[in-house]
């Protein structure tokens, strides 16, 4: 990446929060329901007066509202700054980029560790498991508010490219175009299977004490396990190999089981840091959020963009074995049956997974173009 | 769009461009840098889809606003639904591709027409080179030599009017090029280049 001039970034940025009128319920699909819906969310760039150049990005498992620019006294920017900023992929020099934190997420919007305002305490496992579906229409609360009648593009990769996926079919007349990225239709037995490992890690945890762990001792031992698994998920075999091979941390084996090669030390390392800013409780909704996520469910694979309108770019990594590649080719076959515009493009990678945040100058040569045609149709 | 009007225009765009009916539906496969696509939209308001397998490629098409699909072409037609276009086209594609009569069958599927260009095997110079100079050619139209090629199959004018009469494929319109102009004495012998627009009607 060539040097950045400090002044072409976002800056200083601050997290705002929607509330939904007192008193009004938020039904999800479950039929279940809570009140006081909160979303946290930051904006970057400026709406224009037509209200056409809303750009949604909607954000992974372990994500949050916080996309790009820095917080107070913070050293990392958001977990897409690279994409997000004057000139980028998403450029704030054009475009109104909004992102916002998931129900069921731990950073601010609703979820297990809200307060229920019925009690004063958090919700823990009385908080109603949410959807894919439920996420998109607390957003769509959201876009709403600003005024907005339909949104430029909705873009994510992974549980976000999910949502965007969602968005075109819950809201077809809303959505101009979709950028799903790195992601599925639906969750694989595999990729459920990943997730059920993860949750039995925390629910293992005797600390996690069937959810109820505010103001005691969190089951940070369990949720750190999850995230190992994770990140091992996230890689590629060639990616690990490149990144700690058989390095070992001192010079001998120990002959012990402490962690003593590299890797064992990056996951533990990595496992600890996550605890610090994560909810075990928002873990186990948002990963079961996207177990349950299947747009074939009740359809045949040829009606599951039926009524859709939207023009998409669908991208996918070559070695990410967590969302493969086929699964993308399959949303593509699954739209071009329904007549849709689509592009679909496998950027060559050996980062796995974790591309969708890391091959940012390819994703950018395809996203900056194709919103900028997108922009170019509209005004036409 | 910026317009990208090459100053040379290239001589099987144009033809292709006469022959396709203006506001058509359009899928070029093989479409590389979008070139060809590119220029339909522009003159002739097509609505334009890509199949290319080169990544490097994909950026340039949507660089140049194109809907593309990277894939491969020999799996990448089965996702159509019958007749999604009004022309399919394979433009110095089809000798590349590994089964050229089951692509074909399924362009005339997913398309109500199909537009065919290829490098005519049987030029006159071609005949020279292996008749006279006891090697495989190397023209014009067939540049590569033999161990650095990606053409796979290769074929003479007459070999594809054989193969549309066996295949039951009406050949529309034909059109046969040199470098730089039309050709229309003994094409097999004279075109470096043949278009042929061909339909299951």
């Amino acid at each position: 990446m060539s040097e950045k001039n400090k002044d072409q970034e976002i800056g200083l940025v601050e997290t705002k929060y929607y509330n939904a009128p007192a008193g009004e319920k938020f039904v999800l699909e479950s039929g279940a329901s809570f009140f006081d819906l909160k979303i946290a969310y930051e904006t970057y760039g400026e709406l224009n007066d037509e209200r056409s150049n809303a750009v949604l990005v909607c954000h992974a498992l372990s994500g949050d509202a916080h996309a790009a620019g820095y917080h107070k006294d913070e050293k990392k920017p958001g977990w897409w700054h690279e994409m997000i900023g004057p000139g980028k992929a998403f450029d704030t020099d054009r475009f109104f980029v909004i992102c916002s934190n998931v129900i069921g997420g731990c950073k601010g919007s609703s979820g297990p560790n809200s307060i229920d305002p019925s009690k004063g305490t958090p919700y823990g496992l009385s908080f109603p498991i949410v959807s894919i579906k439920d996420m998109v229409a607390a957003q769509k609360k959201l876009i709403d508010s600003f005024g907005i009648k339909k949104l430029l593009a909705v873009a994510g990769g992974s549980m976000g490219g999910m949502q965007a996926l969602q968005w075109t079919v819950s809201y077809p007349e809303n959505v101009v175009c979709c950028i799903p990225i790195a992601t599925s239709y639906k969750h694989s037995a595999q990729q459920i299977a990943f997730d059920e490992v993860a949750r039995q890690a925390i629910m293992a945890d005797p600390a996690w004490n069937e959810g109820d762990y505010y103001g005691r001792a969190h089951p940070s031992a369990g949720l750190s396990v999850a995230r190992m698994i994770g990140h091992v998920t996230y890689m590629s075999d060639k990616s690990m190999e490149k990144k700690f091979g058989r390095a070992l941390k001192k010079k001998e084996l120990g002959y012990g089981f402490t962690s003593e090669f590299e890797v064992e030390g990056y996951l533990r390392y990595r496992g600890d840091n996550f605890v610090k800013r994560f909810d075990a409780n928002s873990y186990l909704y948002l990963t079961k959020a996207m177990d349950y996520f299947d747009m074939e469910k009740g359809k045949d694979f040829k009606h599951i963009f039926k009524g859709v309108v939207s023009r998409f770019l669908v991208i996918a990594f070559s070695s990410d074995w967590l969302y493969l590649p086929a699964k993308s080719k399959d949303i593509v076959k699954a739209l071009k049956l329904n007549g849709i515009d689509v592009t679909y493009c496998e950027i060559t990678s050996d980062y796995g997974h974790d591309a969708f945040l890391l091959k940012t100058p390819e994703e950018t040569k395809l996203i900056k173009h194709f919103l900028s045609n997108a922009m170019k149709k509209i005004k036409k | 769009m910026v317009s990208r009007l090459k100053e040379e225009l290239r001589l099987d765009h144009a033809v292709i461009g006469e022959m396709i009916n203006a506001g058509s539906k359009v899928l070029d496969v093989g479409c590389g840098d979008g070139d060809l696509l590119e220029y339909l939209v522009i003159n002739k308001e097509t609505l334009a889809s890509g199949v290319e397998i080169s990544e490097d490629a994909i950026y340039s098409c949507v660089e140049k606003g194109l809907s593309v699909s990277h894939g491969d072409i020999d799996s990448g037609l089965k996702e159509y639904p019958d007749e999604t276009f009004d022309y399919v086209i394979f433009n110095q594609t089809m000798q590349q591709v590994h089964r050229p009569k089951e692509a074909i069958n399924e362009a005339l599927r997913i398309g109500k027409r199909v537009i065919i260009g290829f490098p005519n095997f049987c030029h006159i110079k071609a005949r020279f080179q292996i008749f006279f100079g006891g090697h495989v050619p190397v023209t014009s139209s067939l540049p590569y030599s033999w161990h650095d090629t990606p053409n796979l199959h290769f074929l003479s004018i007459k070999d594809f009017r054989r193969f549309c009469r066996e295949q039951k494929i009406t050949i529309e319109k034909s059109v046969f090029l040199s470098s730089n102009r039309i050709v229309k004495f003994l094409p097999n012998n004279f075109a470096l280049n043949a278009i042929f627009q061909i339909s299951k009607k």
